[in-house]
């Protein structure tokens, strides 16, 4: 077997099919928190194979970069949010979570 | 691709998805987030199949050394709270039904992908040899790309980092720290009198005969 980019490919959707179903059916919110993870870096892992598909520019591993960075910001600023749910309803799920709720 | 590397491709892509899977099916949220840990370490082992070198790097650094570090320190500060203790709730048929749907639909799409023939094209290779020319995903490539070709994205980055920081500590500061603003100070109970007002002792104690 040749790994070749469809490879590479079939790898990432894998991985962003899982990080779909966790981010759906876990109500912990530390575990979405990971899930989200789980899916930028599949979407990662396409941009760089994709990238190595067409090695003329860089152009698909500065994208890359540039989630990575985006994903570090965005695990910080959900853990703070997680931090403040749990500090108002003593839980992380996202069931209890429901001020807005009529 | 030489041997060494789809062996590596082999190990670090089973790896990365067994860590996936750990990471949602564990109930413990410190379990999942080694297994997240085990997922990352391999997805960097994947850049390196693909010379990403510098990428794989960046990878371990921001995300095995800060992320993870975060929800492991998360999960530390809120402690018991973070498992699940409330028991399976109906919906279990639903979740299962769903689970199976989702994960039919992102096979087929994995197996349309899969069937893609093309491969990797080899990369330019080196006139004299040097182990520094034409490096394909290294320092100086990718530096060149982002600054030369990303400069003002890349300068955008360090402001979202910085409203993100800013963000961060607005969201989490809560109201339990000391209250400074006029609204907290008015929200406050009066502080208690002295009992005797002309009592000439500042502290307002009296002094017991």
């Amino acid at each position: 077997m040749v790994s070749g980019l469809g490879t590479y490919l079939a790898l990432s959707a894998v991985l962003f099919g899982i990080g779909a179903i966790g981010f759906l059916i876990r109500r912990n919110m530390l575990l979405q928190l990971m899930s989200i993870e789980i899916m930028l870096n599949s979407v990662n892992l396409a941009l760089v194979a994709i990238n190595r598909a067409h090695p003329g520019s860089h152009a698909g591993q500065v994208f890359a970069f540039f989630v990575i960075a985006v994903a570090a910001a965005e695990a910080a600023v959900g853990l703070a949010i997680v931090i403040s749910v749990f500090r108002l309803k003593k839980s992380v799920e996202t069931d209890r979570a429901d001020l807005l709720k009529g | 691709m030489s041997f060494g590397g789809q062996l590596l491709f082999v190990v670090t892509g089973f790896l990365a998805v067994i860590g996936a899977v750990l990471t949602i099916t564990q109930k413990s949220p410190l379990r999942a987030a080694v297994a997240l840990l085990v997922h990352i370490v391999a997805l960097a082992g994947l850049y390196l199949t693909l010379h990403a070198h510098l990428l794989a790097a960046i990878q371990l650094l921001v995300y095995a050394g800060a992320v993870v570090v975060l929800f492991v320190f998360v999960i530390m500060l809120i402690g018991a709270g973070a498992i699940d203790t409330s028991p399976e709730r109906k919906g279990v048929l639903a979740k299962l039904v769903g689970g199976a749907v989702a994960a039919m639909i992102f096979a087929t799409i994995a197996s349309q992908l899969g069937s893609s023939e093309s491969t990797f094209p080899g990369l330019p290779g080196c006139p004299d040899g040097g182990a520094e020319c034409g490096q394909f995903g290294g320092v100086e490539a990718l530096g060149r790309a982002i600054y030369l070709g990303a400069g003002l994205p890349f300068e955008l980055v360090s402001a979202l980092l910085l409203v993100a920081i800013v963000g961060v500590i607005a969201i989490a500061r809560g109201h339990s720290a000391s209250p400074k603003t006029p609204t907290e100070l008015a929200e406050l109970p009066p502080k208690p009198r002295p009992a005797d007002p002309n009592s000439p002792d500042p502290s307002g104690i009296t002094p017991a005969e």
